[in-house]
Formats: C-alpha cells, sequence, structure tokens
C-alpha cells in the first residue's frame, strides 16, 4: 500500500502494461483526516458525477455523515482508480452552507419558507400561465448531473403533462455535439467505441481533448499504455502545450495547435488525406457507408498547405497525423470541448466519425470513437428527453415515434410537442428574454457562470415578468436571482442510476440523509406533477411511480427495443458488481462493449433518432428525402466546407481568448469549491498568454490583466504559459458565489463567461466558447506568481518558475496495487441490439 | 434567343437575394444564429452571381430586348418581433423559392443547348439553393408557435 499526493500527482502510481492486456487494478481511497477504513461505519455503493469518466466508488460514512470515497476494484471503467476531483471533492461539499430549507421572495429578498408555501407559489404562476398563454409559457432548464430517474419524470411532466418544447439541459453547453455528430453519422446517439479501446490501440487521437485534466483516470489508462511496451502514438489538437500534447511528443506522434475555430479546415484535409493516399478501406466504404462521391468532392480543395495557411500550422504535421491515422492498424479517437464549443462543431466531429468509417475502423478492439460527454449524467439527459431529445432516442419527426410514447404514457399525440425539434437552450434563453418564456424552472445548473455572455444572461434571469424556479443544494448565482429556491439534495443523499461515457450504467445508493428540508430532485418533480394534478388521457395519474425504482422500472419500458436498451437492468442486477453498458437485454444480460461490430447502423427510417441535417446551416432533411436515401443500414459520411468563424481578432481585439477547465475543479465550484484541498490547488482564475505575447506586451508572471471583449471584461493575474501566440486562455469555473458581491461581478469580474458571445453551432446548438476576440491590457503590478496549477496545461512556459502545486498532509491518499485481477470486459455482440439487420451491400 | 434574358434575370434574382439575406441578418441580428446564417448564404449568393458571370458574357451578344418587368423586387424594411422575424424569413423563402425555379429553368435551356459549363454551374448553384430553402423551412417552422401564441 502507498501513499500518494493526488494533487501534486493527478494520475497517481503507473500501472504499465502492453498492448492487448487488461489494465491492472488500483485501488484509490482517500478518508477525512484521522478516520481509518477500520473506523468506517458502512460502505456505500455509487460512482463518482465529478466528470464524465463515471468511475465507480463506495462512499465511505461514518456517524451518519460521508467522511470519505474508495475506488471499487470490480468495475470495468475504473478498475479501482479515483482522481482528485473524486478523491477530495465527492464528499466535502455535504457539511456545508447548504439550502435547508425553501426560500421565496418577500418584498425583492428571498426569506425563508416551506415546502408547501413554495410549492403553492409556482403552481399558482404555473396555472396561471396555462390558462392565460398555454404550454408555450413554460421554460425547463436542467443538468448534466441529476439522475436518470430524475430527467425521466422532468421530461414526461415537460413533454406529456405540460405540452411544452422548451426543456433542455445544460448539456447543451457540453455534450450536445457528441449527440449530434452521432445522429449525423450513425443515425442515432450511442457511442460506438468503449474504454477497452485503450487497451489494445496503436494510435489514440484527441481532437480537442485535453484528457489529462478532465477525465483523469481515463488518462491514467492511457498513460499506463503509453509507459508499457509497444505505447501507441498519441496525437494531439489542441491550441495549449497539454499533458496530451506532451504525450504526443514523447510518443512519435504529433501536437497540432490550430487557431481557435479552424478546426473544419485541418478535418477536411486529414480526410482528403487519408483519401489521396489510398487509406481508406474501399470494401467498407462501399458496404457500410454513403456519401464518399461527395464528401470527396467537399474536401478536394483543403491540400495540407491549405489548412496549414488557415489554421496557422505546419503543412508537415497535417502530413504526419494523417499518416498516422491512415497506417496505424487500430486507432482510437476522442473529441471534446475544444472541437465541441468551437466553430463548426458538429461537422468537424462528423469527420472524426469520416476517417473512421473511411479506415473501417469502429466496431473492433482497438479502433473506437470516443465522442466525450463534460459532464456525469449528460447521456441520460439526452436518452431520456430532458434536452432537446425525445425519450429512448425518438425522432420528435417521426410520426410513429411520437404514438409509441403517447402509446406509453397514455396521452394525445397531439399534447407531445413534435412539430420541430424540441427548443434548444440558446433559443430558450432567447424567448425568455423576449419575454414569451414566463416561467423558467432550472434545476442543478448555474447558468449566472456558465452560459455565454453572463450581463445578458443577468438581465434575463432579473426580467420582473420572468418568473425564476431555482432548484439547487446551494445558494448559487443563479439561485439569488431567482423567486422560488427549491433545497435539492444531492449525490449520496438520494438514490438513482446514471451513465456514462461508454454507456455504463451505475446505481448510485443513499449513503446520508438530505440536511433539513432538502428533498431529491425526482421528489421535488413528483410533488409538482401531483400539485399540478397532471393526468393520462384515462384520468388517472400521469406519473404512476413514487419513488427511484419506479422511475426506473418505467424508463426500461420506454427503452424496449431501442439501442438505448434498459430492459436487462435492475437495481438489483447493478448492485455488487460492475456498471454493465447498455444496450442491455435478455439476449445480452451482461450488456455491449462495442456497437456496430458488423458495420450495421441504426440508420434505417422508423429507428434512427434524426433525419439529419445539412451541416453547414442546421437545415433539416424531411421524412421524404431521407427515406429516398435508401440508406439501408449504411452510415452516413456527411462534410462541410470551411468557414470562417463569426468572430476573428482583428486590430481592436487581437486576441482569440478561449475558455476550458482545470483538473482541480467543476464547472462553477459548487462542489469542488468548497473541498479544502481543490480549493488550494486552484483557488482563484487566471489569464494565461505565451512567452512571446507577454514579452510584447511588458506582462510579467503574476501582473493583474484585464481581458476585454466586445461584451465584457474579465480582471486576473497573469500566467505566462506555454500556449500558442494569439491564443489567451480563461478557467470557466469561477464566478461570484464566494466574493463579496455574491452573484454578479461587482468591481471584480472575474468569470470567463463575460467575454464569450451568444453564437452557436448551426446543427447541435452548442454555443461558442472559444471564438472570441478579445484584447490585453496589463492594469497592475503582480504580488507574486498566478495561482494556476503548475502540474497541468497551465504550468508555466519557464520550469521551476512558480512553486509547485501540491496537496500537503491533508491530501494523502491510499494506493493498492494489484490486490485482485481486473474484471473482464463486457461482451461485444456480433450485431447491436435494437438495430434492424441487413446484409452487406454486396459490391458485384 | 430568350436565354441570356433569363440568366440576366437571374443574375439579378442571385443579386436581391443576397442583398435580402443581409438585410434580415442586420434587421435580426438579436437573433444569432438569424444573423450568422444569413451573411453566410449572402455570400453563397454572391459566388452564384460571380459564377454565372461568364456564361452571361458568353450568351450576352445574342441578347434579346429585355422585358424590365420580369425582373424581382427585392425587399423593403425589415419588421421586428417574433412575428416580424417569420414573416421576414417567408420573404427570404419566397425569393429563394423564385431563385430556385430559375434555375431549374435555365438548366432546361442547358440542357436543350448541351451547354455543359452552364449544367455545371447550375447544378452546384442548384444544390445550394435548395439548402438555404431547407434551413429557411427549418427556421419558420421552429419559430412560428411560438411566435403566434405566445409572443407579446
Amino acid at each position: 500500500m502507498d501513499e500518494a499526493d493526488r494533487i501534486s500527482d493527478i494520475w497517481g502510481a503507473r500501472t504499465p502494461h502492453a498492448r492487448d492486456e487488461s489494465w491492472p487494478v488500483r485501488v484509490d481511497m482517500h478518508l477525512d483526516g484521522d478516520v481509518g477504513e477500520a473506523d468506517v461505519d458502512r460502505w456505500v455503493q455509487s460512482a463518482c458525477v465529478l466528470c464524465s469518466n463515471g468511475c465507480a466508488c463506495d462512499i465511505a460514512v461514518k456517524d451518519g455523515r460521508m467522511v470519505g470515497v474508495r475506488g471499487r476494484a470490480q468495475d470495468t471503467v475504473n478498475h479501482g482508480r479515483l482522481g482528485p476531483k473524486g478523491l477530495y471533492g465527492s464528499w466535502q461539499w455535504s457539511r456545508s452552507d447548504r439550502l435547508t430549507r425553501p426560500l421565496v421572495r418577500e418584498n425583492g429578498e428571498l426569506v425563508k419558507s416551506d415546502w408547501d408555501t413554495a410549492m403553492g407559489r409556482i403552481v399558482e404562476r404555473s396555472r396561471a400561465l396555462l390558462d392565460d398563454v398555454g404550454p408555450l409559457s413554460h421554460g425547463f432548464y436542467t443538468s448534466g448531473q441529476l439522475f436518470l430517474e430524475e430527467y425521466y419524470t422532468l421530461a414526461v411532466i415537460g413533454k406529456a403533462g405540460i405540452g411544452t418544447p422548451h426543456m433542455d439541459g445544460n448539456t447543451r453547453l457540453c455534450t450536445a455535439t457528441a449527440a449530434a455528430a452521432m445522429k449525423e453519422s450513425f443515425g442515432s446517439d450511442g457511442q460506438p467505441g468503449s474504454y477497452t479501446d485503450i487497451e489494445s490501440c496503436d494510435a489514440i487521437f484527441l481532437f480537442g481533448h485535453n484528457m489529462a485534466e478532465t477525465q483523469t483516470v481515463l488518462w491514467a489508462r492511457v498513460l499506463d499504455r503509453v509507459h508499457g511496451a509497444d505505447p501507441p502514438r498519441v496525437v494531439a489538437v489542441d491550441p495549449r502545450t497539454t499533458p496530451v500534447a506532451e504525450a504526443a511528443v514523447a510518443t512519435g506522434g504529433v501536437h497540432l495547435a490550430p487557431m481557435p475555430g479552424t478546426n473544419m479546415a485541418l478535418m477536411n484535409a486529414l480526410v482528403r488525406e487519408v483519401i489521396h493516399r489510398g487509406w481508406a478501406d474501399r470494401d467498407y466504404v462501399y458496404a457500410h457507408t454513403l456519401g464518399f462521391d461527395e464528401l470527396a468532392a467537399t474536401v478536394e480543395p483543403y491540400t495540407p498547405e491549405v489548412a496549414a495557411k488557415i489554421c496557422r500550422v505546419p503543412a508537415s504535421d497535417v502530413r504526419r497525423a494523417a499518416e498516422i491515422f491512415g497506417t496505424s492498424p487500430r486507432v482510437l479517437s476522442t473529441v471534446l470541448q475544444g472541437f465541441y464549443q468551437s466553430h463548426q462543431a458538429t461537422a468537424a466531429a462528423c469527420q472524426v466519425n469520416n476517417l473512421h468509417l473511411l479506415r473501417g475502423m469502429i466496431g473492433r478492439p482497438g479502433c473506437g470513437i470516443l465522442q466525450m460527454n463534460g459532464q456525469p449524467t449528460a447521456q441520460n439527459t439526452r436518452e431520456c428527453g430532458a434536452d432537446g431529445d425525445l425519450p429512448g432516442f425518438r425522432n420528435w419527426d417521426d410520426a410513429e415515434h411520437i404514438d409509441q410514447l403517447a402509446r406509453l404514457w397514455n396521452v394525445d399525440p397531439l399534447t407531445i410537442p413534435h412539430w420541430a425539434p424540441p427548443t434548444h437552450a440558446m433559443q430558450l434563453w432567447r424567448y425568455a428574454e423576449q419575454g414569451s418564456i414566463r416561467l423558467l424552472w432550472i434545476s442543478a445548473t448555474n447558468p449566472a457562470v456558465s452560459m455565454p455572455e453572463l450581463a445578458r444572461i443577468r438581465a434575463i434571469l432579473a426580467r420582473e415578468d420572468l418568473f425564476v424556479v431555482v432548484q439547487d443544494g446551494f445558494l448559487t448565482e443563479t439561485a439569488q436571482y431567482a423567486d422560488v429556491v427549491l433545497p435539492a439534495a444531492m449525490w449520496g443523499e438520494k438514490q438513482g442510476t446514471f451513465t456514462n461515457v461508454n454507456r455504463t450504467v451505475h446505481l448510485s445508493d443513499r449513503a446520508v440523509d438530505p440536511p433539513g428540508e432538502a428533498r431529491s430532485d425526482l421528489d421535488i418533480f413528483l410533488d409538482y406533477a401531483r400539485r399540478m394534478d397532471l393526468r393520462d388521457r384515462d384520468g388517472a395519474p400521469l406519473i404512476a411511480w413514487t419513488d427511484p425504482e419506479g422511475a426506473f422500472a418505467a424508463w426500461r419500458e420506454c427503452t424496449r427495443g431501442r439501442l438505448c436498451d434498459y430492459t436487462g437492468l435492475s437495481y438489483e442486477k447493478l448492485r455488487g458488481g460492475s456498471g454493465i453498458p447498455w444496450p442491455c437485454n435478455d439476449e445480452h444480460p451482461e450488456g455491449t462493449d462495442r456497437l456496430y461490430a458488423d458495420g450495421v447502423f441504426p440508420t434505417d427510417p422508423g429507428v434512427c433518432e434524426s433525419y439529419g441535417h445539412d451541416l453547414l446551416t442546421g437545415g433539416s432533411l424531411d421524412e421524404r428525402t431521407y427515406r429516398a436515401l435508401d440508406v439501408r443500414g449504411r452510415a452516413l459520411l456527411k462534410g462541410s466546407p470551411y468557414t470562417a468563424a463569426p468572430e476573428a481578432p482583428d486590430d481592436e481585439y487581437p486576441f482569440a481568448v478561449i475558455s476550458g477547465r482545470t483538473a482541480y475543479q467543476f464547472h462553477t465550484r459548487t462542489k469542488t469549491g468548497r473541498s479544502r484541498q481543490l480549493r488550494r490547488a486552484a483557488p482563484e482564475p487566471w489569464v494565461e498568454l505565451s512567452v512571446a505575447d507577454a514579452a510584447r506586451l511588458g506582462v510579467a508572471e503574476g501582473d493583474v490583466l484585464c481581458v476585454e471583449s466586445p461584451r465584457g471584461s474579465v480582471q486576473a493575474p497573469a500566467r505566462i504559459g506555454r500556449g500558442r501566440d494569439g491564443v489567451v486562455f480563461v478557467p470557466f469555473h469561477y464566478g461570484y458565489w464566494d466574493t463579496p458581491a455574491g452573484r454578479a461581478p461587482g468591481d471584480d469580474p472575474h468569470a470567463a463567461n463575460e467575454l464569450t458571445l451568444t453564437e452557436w453551432d448551426p446543427v447541435s446548438k452548442q454555443p461558442l466558447f472559444k471564438v472570441a476576440a478579445a484584447r490585453v491590457v496589463r492594469v497592475a503590478d503582480g504580488t507574486g506568481p498566478a495561482a494556476a496549477p503548475t502540474t497541468t496545461a497551465s504550468a508555466p512556459a519557464r520550469p521551476g518558475a512558480v512553486a509547485g502545486t501540491v496537496g500537503g498532509p491533508g491530501a494523502a491518499t491510499q494506493e493498492r496495487v494489484g490486490e485482485s485481477a481486473p474484471p473482464p470486459a463486457p461482451p461485444t455482440p456480433e450485431h447491436t441490439p435494437g438495430v434492424p439487420r441487413h446484409e452487406a451491400t454486396d459490391r458485384s | 434567343m430568350h436565354l441570356a434574358t433569363y440568366l440576366g434575370l437571374l443574375h439579378h434574382a442571385e443579386h436581391t437575394l443576397a442583398e435580402a439575406f443581409r438585410r434580415v441578418g442586420d434587421g435580426h441580428a438579436a437573433e444569432p444564429d438569424v444573423f450568422h446564417l444569413c451573411e453566410v448564404l449572402a455570400r453563397q449568393c454572391d459566388r452564384h452571381t460571380d459564377a454565372l458571370v461568364p456564361v452571361v458574357e458568353r450568351h450576352d451578344e445574342r441578347r434579346e430586348t429585355e422585358p424590365e418587368r420580369l425582373l424581382t423586387a427585392g425587399l423593403g424594411e425589415t419588421r421586428s418581433g417574433g412575428v416580424g422575424l417569420l414573416r421576414d424569413l417567408q420573404d427570404l423563402y419566397t425569393l429563394a423559392s423564385f431563385v430556385d425555379i430559375t434555375w431549374t429553368v435555365v438548366g432546361q435551356a442547358g440542357q436543350g443547348l448541351a451547354d455543359r459549363e452552364l449544367l455545371d454551374v447550375v447544378g452546384t448553384c442548384e444544390r445550394e439553393t435548395a439548402v438555404q430553402l431547407r434551413w429557411l423551412r427549418t427556421r419558420i417552422k421552429q419559430a412560428a408557435p411560438q411566435a403566434l401564441i405566445a409572443a407579446r
């Protein structure tokens, strides 16, 4: 047993291994203060919710309180490991400044109240608006951090009870492009690849994905290959010198650092090279895809030199990256915010799918695509239809799919809004801004910090004619604008299930009681449905369930026969062993590791989640046009020309500013900011700029900078870092709840989203957080170096220039290597459940 | 031969559509997707106009007297609010539909003349005009219920 400081050593001890060998077990445990493992009263099964990786863990309970966590050795996702956020941030918040009673606004002030009063006010306003305006007056803005049971309940309330199309999650900000890209290429959401592909790949491409910080345990899994025999070559696409970029150099791969907003030019060049150099698998392309000729014509102008000029990267690096993709026997690709939150997000993410389809690298070990998620339960928001989707990956434009839901819920199909896709978040906020949405119910998210262009968001939240309900565990920046605040139970205080990036479903049991009068989000939604007296067409209560397990059973029925089939899962089955990846049904009771092993995709009309879009404009294809394609289970190769981003640096605003994450904080820090170790590791924001830019502006490490965009400004100390010239990085976690101003900048603006613009991808509608233009002004001398972590992408350019980030004595974590054998990987069915069978198209 | 007249008409209509996209985009700049996509599509119309130039010049020497009344009228001032946006998008839809069917008409003549250069231009521009119509239809369908039922 070894002790590690997992603040200074983010990824923990290496357990290197060779290709095609199992990833060894290492059980990580951190307990509060002097609590020993033997002192713990109970261990309660769960999985971590502080990133999208979904590491299984047990919560340590002592004297009725959460006192730590331990990784679950038997789980296929993490083989016992946990990351710094999980170890130090999972539980410490539970004994802090929680909301314990409902609050209502009286004479402009939020005052303590009770559930009857608070819910009574919501129901009164809700009924009045339904009578006066109708369902289009209601908007629901939810999260990527609730449980499946809560999302599904909310979806049924919104779609079958109220009948509003205005429901979306903050998943729109983090993962909408992943879903959109999979719908466009494969006909449906549903992760093709698996984490087990890391064990057998020969090359790993990370497109706009700083995995070393955003999914630290997954990166530990990659590092164990990189440090073992026959390591994969790593290719990183990122404007910053991240640990991933360093691994790319160390493994003989490539680090490409394109200018923000130019990903599409780079991707078109990579696709063109793979086609031109003869690396495409012609037989696979012919048998399993549609659209090759059009794609080849679209990418034709994008020579490596053309891309090099647009992206400002060396053409030889573009060639080299394409060669690695084209010649490695097994390639794994991952994609995240560098693509999803940038210009032409869906089109660029689709090119990653295209590269794999062109080489026939899908559904086989080591040949995976991981279109990542940012949040732990984002997959559930998508599949349950609590965002701009319908439950069970159903297609809003397919009348039979709407009938299926109407039968399931026993309501008139016309109750379920399906004249257009459910309203995306950016439009939902616009309707509130225009005064046509007049009740906005926000659950488990903090838009006053996380949405783009915060001055505008604050103005909307403050509108007199908008009734704002906020349901959260803390009095967040957003909650401080609410008319009614509902105190919610959080992780460890309630029961439910959730699904991670590679479709693995985990059960999270209740370890402790919620504080004060706080209730689970499920109970709050159920209470609203009851008080609104929502009924089906026969007059029975619309929502028949009363607890998490009942909701899960209802959800199971909703998924029967669909790609996200949960019918083989139950709480009982999920308890004790490993999480299980869907689809999981009677025929495949152990779940499914990889999708599409036989190259047959859920693209058939009648099955697909979408008829697809034009990638340049987002214009939707109608059913007749789609049927005419005669897809027959083939994947779609879709392309788009590169277009210039809506905002680019100019004389007045000469820098491209991008927002991003650090390994030690999550989202708006509601949990991680209340952990001693994490708070110390990354206490405050910083502005990162390159050595050359700093020299030109006369900026020294720690000097106070003002970054100003056409929308607002941010002030923070300078970190002279390792990004590319012309690009400024600002972490997006830091809002105002722990400042004197509370909910707004006051005289200390430092939230990155003061700078960002209101603009989104035409297909996924994901906002563009990574294409704002800004100027940088030095405003004052520093009092020391910026408090930016030195262990990650924010490390100073000059090693040793700044004292290293450490956790100290309170950060001791136990790591136990190899105490048990690694859990076996789930099976990969020859044909994917929920997908109609097709014979491969015969070339003759 | 009246093809030259129609090529001139199409050239004018693409130019009018480009202007209309820009005008609607500017008039509804508070709708960022409309603002940005209108500019992207206006540029697409500009390229269509450019692509027509060599064909127009080639056929221009056999031009008949052009009846003025064939030309399309552009858009007036944009309207405001949700219903205004809806109505302006409908105007764009009408103009783009006119451009679309005019490409069809010109394409038919191109077939009759076996004019490969013209047919290539028609192929590309007709496909892109179809996408413009698809986007307009998508955006109009999305905007209609809120504008007609809930907007104040």
